[in-house]
């Protein structure tokens, strides 16, 4: 038995300790706002946030997660209305949406430990996000709106 | 008798290696600059500094000391996907920290994210930068408290025994080991630095 932490809900979880977080959040908890992209820790498409840090679930066994802080998609804000969640929307951000969610987790991640992120600050925290649908300027525009709403 | 002197001989020689290899270096002073090691040997020191040398600019050494920002991967050494940066600790910046993706072990299959629970870069203070780096350079680095992460030579000897050093020789599958076995290099590691630390002559 795992205990588990995620959107500050508590659960207790019948898995191996090796099996990877993502399967754990969207096979046995049904949180399925985390999206499976490569499986290798390349796409960034399954990113959460293991005590604030944004990391790649895919590769994260459960065993680590156990007893810390998981947050996901579903619980960085209880409304949707996360700063960077307003700018996605308001830019339209999304095209097929699929690594969204992962895009959002990191951004998050930057703007909470640069107020006032340039454009190389951007692409240097957002790197490890692919977006085949190339959504990366309105990206880019979403995250300096959401620094002036923050 | 002469079998009881040859028996005699080789007995005692047995017992004094053995004790040699018991016996604690001594490597007291922690002060780099009056260092003085008792069985100094320019040539002995510097031959085995360059099978040192042949491991620390293998892939698995190299990678993690680039002349840039970026990491290096793969056995070819090329930027890592993705071009995480160093950051001022060595480990990474926002959402792109080594340990996002790189876990406390090594994940297994092919090509996985290698792990370890301290996995970094040396830090933007210190760069450690092996890529590039002649044999001279090299061990005129590695001794250097300025530019080796203030370590003294005692330190470095303890070097051997970190587990980020280690992982070089379980990296993972698909990876190559380096050129020397594990004990290999501890050994022309530790000759080097017992034999005075020298530097090959620069060319």
């Amino acid at each position: 038995m795992i205990q588990l932490t995620i959107n500050k809900k508590s659960y207790n979880v019948e898995v191996d300790p090796d099996t990877p977080l993502l399967w754990v959040l969207r096979e046995t908890l049904g949180l399925v706002g985390t999206k499976y992209g490569c499986g290798v820790a390349q796409c960034g498409a399954c990113t959460v946030h293991l005590n604030g840090e944004a990391v790649r679930s895919c590769v994260t066994r459960v065993s680590r997660a156990a007893g810390q802080e998981v947050v996901t998609i579903e619980g960085l804000s209880e409304n949707m209305d996360h700063p960077v969640q307003k700018a996605w929307l308001e830019l339209d951000v999304a095209q097929c949406g699929y690594c969204q969610s992962g895009q959002i987790m990191s951004a998050v991640v930057l703007l909470r430990e640069n107020k006032n992120p340039t454009d190389a600050d951007i692409d240097a925290a957002m790197a490890g996000n692919i977006c085949r649908c190339g959504t990366y300027l309105r990206i880019r525009d979403a995250i300096h709106l959401a620094a002036k709403m923050q | 008798m002469k079998i009881i002197i040859i028996t005699t001989i080789l007995f005692s020689t047995i017992i004094m290696m053995g004790s040699a290899f018991d016996k604690e270096p001594d490597f007291k002073k922690k002060d780099i600059t009056t260092y003085e090691p008792a069985k100094k040997n320019r040539a002995e020191s510097v031959k085995a500094f360059m099978e040192v040398y042949k491991v620390l600019m293998s892939p698995r050494c190299l990678n993690c000391h680039p002349a840039g920002d970026v990491p290096l991967q793969g056995d070819d050494s090329h930027l890592h996907a993705m071009t995480p940066q160093r950051a001022a600790d060595g480990k990474g910046l926002y959402a792109m920290k080594c340990s996002n993706c790189h876990q406390p072990a090594n994940t297994p299959g092919l090509h996985m994210p290698p792990g370890n629970p301290n996995w970094h870069l040396p830090p933007a203070d210190m760069k450690m930068v092996f890529e590039g780096r002649t044999p001279h350079q090299l061990a005129k680095q590695l001794v250097d408290p300025k530019q080796n992460g203030n370590k003294t030579l005692e330190q470095l000897l303890e070097h051997a025994q970190d587990d980020l050093v280690k992982w070089g020789w379980e990296p993972g599958e698909g990876r190559t080991l380096p050129p020397l076995r594990y004990d290999e290099f501890v050994k022309a590691w530790t000759t080097w630095i017992e034999k005075g630390a020298y530097a090959p002559k620069a060319k």
